[in-house]
This record gives structure tokens, sequence and C-alpha cells, in this order.
């Protein structure tokens, strides 16, 4: 391992933040961000099927939490980190196979990725209002 | 000699770190199981949302949910490891906390991991 002291007085190489900010730059953030969201959001999935497991009363009451406006808005946005993720996943599929490096090529994916998943996300939830019958 | 590598780290491929390309081939495989089964699962919830407890214990204990929701939970876990490894990696450089933070992911994953596992059979086994 290099020594720490001697390490400071060298020059870095620029961060993130002198660069402007691109498309494709912030998708790679946001990837990595909805991933590690995901990550902690796993807790949810195992809260929700220990209730289930437990018995109706404390599934009820996770159902309530999960119901309210607050926890609605945590699920819309859990719904849109999954689905962004997803089709981040597909790029680097696609990006896998060795091709698609082409920068239009890269920008159309950013956009249709980025369109792609808010426009599902709002397809599942009018699902889940429907199978509900709220719609 | 342009190559400063012997012949048999070659036939190996292992790299520097000895692994290859096992993490980024693992995270691929789980990636793609992953799509299909979270599917299955926003599915799965839409069909529950707003149903009472027989409902749902019904459908999560049958056979038909119960496979394809601890597939989800094993490659769920196994992807979710392997990518907050990196994020370690990449952001923690103190050898002692990245080899803690390494641990502890290690440990929640699997700890989560278990926590599902355990509902999905008690479920399966009916409540």
């Amino acid at each position: 391992m290099a020594d720490a002291k001697s390490q400071a007085n060298r020059p870095l190489s620029p961060h993130l933040q002198i660069y402007k900010p691109t498309l494709t730059m912030m998708m790679s953030i946001v990837h990595r961000m909805t991933g590690a969201a995901l990550y902690f959001g796993s807790l949810l999935l195992a809260w929700w099927l220990i209730a289930a497991a437990t018995g109706p009363d404390y599934f009820a009451y996770v159902n309530d939490i999960a119901g309210s406006f607050i926890g609605r808005l945590v699920m819309f946005g859990y719904t849109w980190a999954l689905i962004h993720h997803m089709l981040g996943g597909i790029r680097h599929f696609i990006w896998d196979t060795g091709s698609g490096f082409e920068l239009p090529t890269v920008e159309l994916m950013a956009r249709l990725s980025l369109i792609g998943s808010i426009c599902l996300t709002l397809v599942i939830w009018v699902f889940g209002y429907m199978a509900m019958g709220a719609l | 000699m342009s190559d400063m590598r012997t012949p048999l780290n070659k036939v190996r491929g292992l790299g520097s770190a000895k692994e290859g390309a096992d993490h980024f081939w693992r995270q691929r495989v789980s990636a793609l199981a992953n799509v299909p089964l979270t599917l299955f699962l926003v599915v799965t919830i839409i069909a529950l949302a707003g149903k009472d407890h027989a409902t749902a214990v019904a459908w999560l204990g049958s056979p038909l949910a119960v496979i394809p929701m601890m597939a989800l939970v094993i490659s769920g876990i196994i992807h979710m490891r392997l990518g907050m490894q990196v994020i370690v990696e990449d952001y923690v450089h103190g050898e002692g906390v990245k080899i803690f933070c390494l641990m502890l992911n290690t440990f929640f994953s699997i700890l989560v991991g278990l926590a599902c596992i355990f509902a999905i059979i008690k479920l399966s086994l009916g409540t």
C-alpha cells in the first residue's frame, strides 16, 4: 500500500464536480443510487412477507401503513427505482454485446430508459388502482 | 518481452484480483434472473393490493408463488450484495473500515434473505 503522506502532495486528477453534468452521466449516477435504494428497500419486502406470515392483524396493520399517503409515496418511489434500475440493466446488457457505444445511440438509450421508466411506473400504478377498483 | 505475465497466469485469466470475471458474470446472471422475477413480484403486489389476509396467504402460499418468490429473494440478495460490494470498494478507502463494511454487506444481505425465505416457507406451510 502507498504511504498516505507521500500521496498528499501529489496533484490529483479532476473529480466529478469539474465536469458539466450530462444526461448519460446522471443516468449512471442514478443507476447506482436506485441500486442502493433498492438494497435497503429489500427490507420492505421482508417486512411485508413477514407481516403476511404473522397473521391477519399484523398484516392489516402493515397494509394500513403501506396504504397511507407516505406509504404510497415510498412505494411509488420504490416502483420507479425498480423499473429505472431494470431498464438501466437492460442498457448494460446491450453494451455487454459490444454494441450501442456510438454517442447518438448512447444518448438515445439514456432518453428512452428515462422516459420508459416514468411511463412504466405510471402504467403499473394505473393497473394497481384498477385492480383495487379505484379507477 | 512485451508481456510480463507468465503463461500460466494468461491461461488462468484471473487477473490481479484473482477472481477473473466472476463478479461481473454473477452480477449479469442474477440481473437477468431478476427481470422476470421482479415483474412477477410487481404483478403479485398489484393483485394483492387492498386484498385481505386470507387472499394474500392463499396466493403467497401456493407453489406457483412460493417458487418464484424464493427465486427472486435468492437472485435478488446475490445481486444486491454484489452491487453494494462495488459501492463500498469505490467509496470506502480505509482498509479496516472497508473490510468491516464488506462483511456488514454480506451479513445484511443474508439476514434479509433468510427473513424473506422464512416468511415464504411459513406461508407455504399454512399459517
